[in-house]
């Protein structure tokens, strides 16, 4: 699993990113103990934006996320992430798509 | 709020996006289209494969100066099992014709040609401008967009939805569901580029042939899925798809999957070599004719992925935007044309346009095709698969045994894998929805 998660941060390496500092499009709603919604990300995330923290709660940096929207039909109905795209112009910016 | 009102509002530049504007504007209506990448393209995401036929009822000469990979003379099914893969191979030199019929395609330059195409036709295309809300007048009637911009508020009477498959406006203001994760598939995909001579050898092309590659079997772990290899000019568009439901349940990770696929025997000789110089993932509709949602209302109508039309069995999706843009931008352009409001009852003529042509007669004819390989996505992704490929390397082993007793034992591993009653129901079912 660590080596797939680094092997991923190198693919992300590759791709072409306006990050819209302090705006995270993507939010995590604050909670004790993760859904089983919000753990299913830890995996299914193909950009691996989601991580667990020392106290066990699922934590999001959108820097490296391609926006396919796998989180929201996973997680918005839970009401676990609040979804929205990124400010015109920001987030990935694909060179081949 | 804009002063400026528009005919009509095209949320999205995508394929269907860019179908409709260009024909709006061809038909001399004021258009605004809105895409929030720097380009059209930018954030468009696809295999990818152009289907000809779809792209001349909207740019007939497109061939000229359409950015264009290779026309396809080649393609190859997959059947795969750990080490091995069972083909069903289709190369034909009549496919080398002086308009063919497919080609593949890099949708962030060929979205970004066809937008100048929208451009000079006449339509405002606004790019790095995310709509974030519908507006709508107190009878639910949409009126309007709300976008990022400083007062940016623009009225017009219609507005084509073209945004994609996760799009937010059109599940946001109530107009339709959000996806649901067994509807639609995550596809993750790799760019590789090599020498164009290194390519050409490894798939056997000359000048702008190409071949395709659709692969399914244990490389999707028991999940419904497929993995695509299409051959572009210098680079090879790599990748893999699963149900969202399945990936939910399996608990494997779409990077994992697509590393296994790039290094099973039958995949790593092709790219071999090869630089990685880009890694995407999209979502593709999933659902067919069953989780097609309401297509218009008072002031709106839903176009291409947003409106789930893509065939999943045939893995055609583009030509489905495209076709949906083109004829919500017929619909359209006879209300205006008769000075009518563009009510519900009004835009009711882009579905019955949509019912007349291939794209909801192909829908409908798979319509139950989804829910079977769905559900028995373990019979049809891994089960077969290894039973195939284990009777292949029976019949072709030379080693003593007789015929007659590898039959028997081929017979015997299917019938053990899943019974004589499995198989026929199998066979029976999928008989009965491709139908």
């Amino acid at each position: 699993m660590a080596q797939a998660a680094s092997r991923v941060e190198d693919k992300l390496y590759l791709n072409r990113y306006l990050v819209d500092a302090g705006r995270a499009h993507i939010k995590v709603r604050p909670h004790a103990t993760p859904s089983a919604q919000l753990l299913s990300l830890l995996k299914l995330c193909p950009a691996h934006c989601y991580e667990m923290n020392s106290a066990g709660q699922v934590e999001i940096t959108t820097d490296g996320c391609v926006e396919c929207g796998t989180c929201r039909v996973i997680a918005e109905p839970s009401g676990d992430i609040e979804w929205n795209y990124p400010r015109g112009g920001y987030g990935v910016l694909f060179k081949f798509g | 709020m804009i002063e400026e009102r528009f005919d009509a509002i095209v949320v999205g530049a995508g394929m269907a996006g860019n179908a409709a504007a260009l024909t709006l504007a061809q038909r001399g209506l004021k258009v605004l289209q809105l895409e929030r990448g720097e380009y059209s393209g930018s954030k468009n995401v696809q295999g990818a494969i152009l289907y000809a036929d779809m792209l001349e009822k909207l740019i007939p000469d497109f061939r000229e100066d359409a950015p264009l990979e290779r026309h396809l003379i080649e393609q190859r099914f997959w059947m795969m099992d750990d080490n091995s893969h069972t083909g069903l191979h289709y190369r034909s030199d009549d496919f080398n014709e002086e308009k063919p019929n497919r080609y593949t395609i890099i949708r962030a330059q060929f979205d970004k040609w066809f937008s100048k195409k929208v451009q000079e036709a006449g339509a405002v295309v606004l790019c790095e401008t995310t709509v974030t809300e519908l507006l709508q007048d107190a009878r639910g009637k949409v009126i309007g967009v709300r976008t990022d911009r400083k007062n940016g508020q623009v009225g017009t009477d219609v507005v084509v939805l073209a945004e994609g498959v996760n799009g937010l406006l059109g599940t946001r203001a109530g107009l339709r569901n959000r996806p649901d994760p067994s509807k639609v598939a995550l596809a993750v995909k790799e760019m590789h580029f090599l020498p164009q001579e290194t390519l050409e050898a490894r798939f056997n092309l000359k000048g702008d042939e190409g071949a395709v590659i659709e692969a399914v079997g244990t490389i999707s772990e028991g999940m419904t899925g497929m993995g695509f290899i299409y051959t572009n000019r210098e680079s090879i568009s790599l990748g893999i798809g699963c149900l969202v439901s399945d990936f939910e349940r399996t608990g494997q990770t779409p990077y994992g999957l697509l590393e296994k696929f790039k290094s099973h025997p039958s995949v790593k000789g092709l790219i071999e070599g090869s630089e990685v110089k880009e890694y995407a993932a999209h979502l593709i509709p999933e659902g067919g004719y069953k989780a097609i949602p309401q297509l218009f209302g008072d002031g709106w109508v839903v176009v291409g992925d947003a409106a789930q039309l893509n065939n999943a069995v045939h893995r055609e999706g583009s030509n489905l935007a495209m076709t949906s843009g083109r004829l919500a931008a017929e619909t359209i352009f006879q209300i205006k044309s008769r000075r009518d409001p563009m009510t519900k009852e009004n835009l009711a003529l882009y579905r019955k346009m949509l019912e007349d042509s291939f794209v909801m007669k192909d829908l409908k004819k798979y319509r139950n095709m989804p829910e079977l390989l769905h559900i028995r996505a373990q019979n049809f992704f891994l089960t077969y698969p290894q039973l195939v490929s284990k009777a292949m390397k029976e019949f072709v082993r030379v080693d003593g045994v007789t015929k007659a007793e590898k039959e028997k034992a081929t017979l015997r591993s299917f019938l053990a894998a899943r019974s004589i009653k499995g198989i026929i129901g199998d066979a029976f079912n999928f008989a009965r929805a491709w139908r």
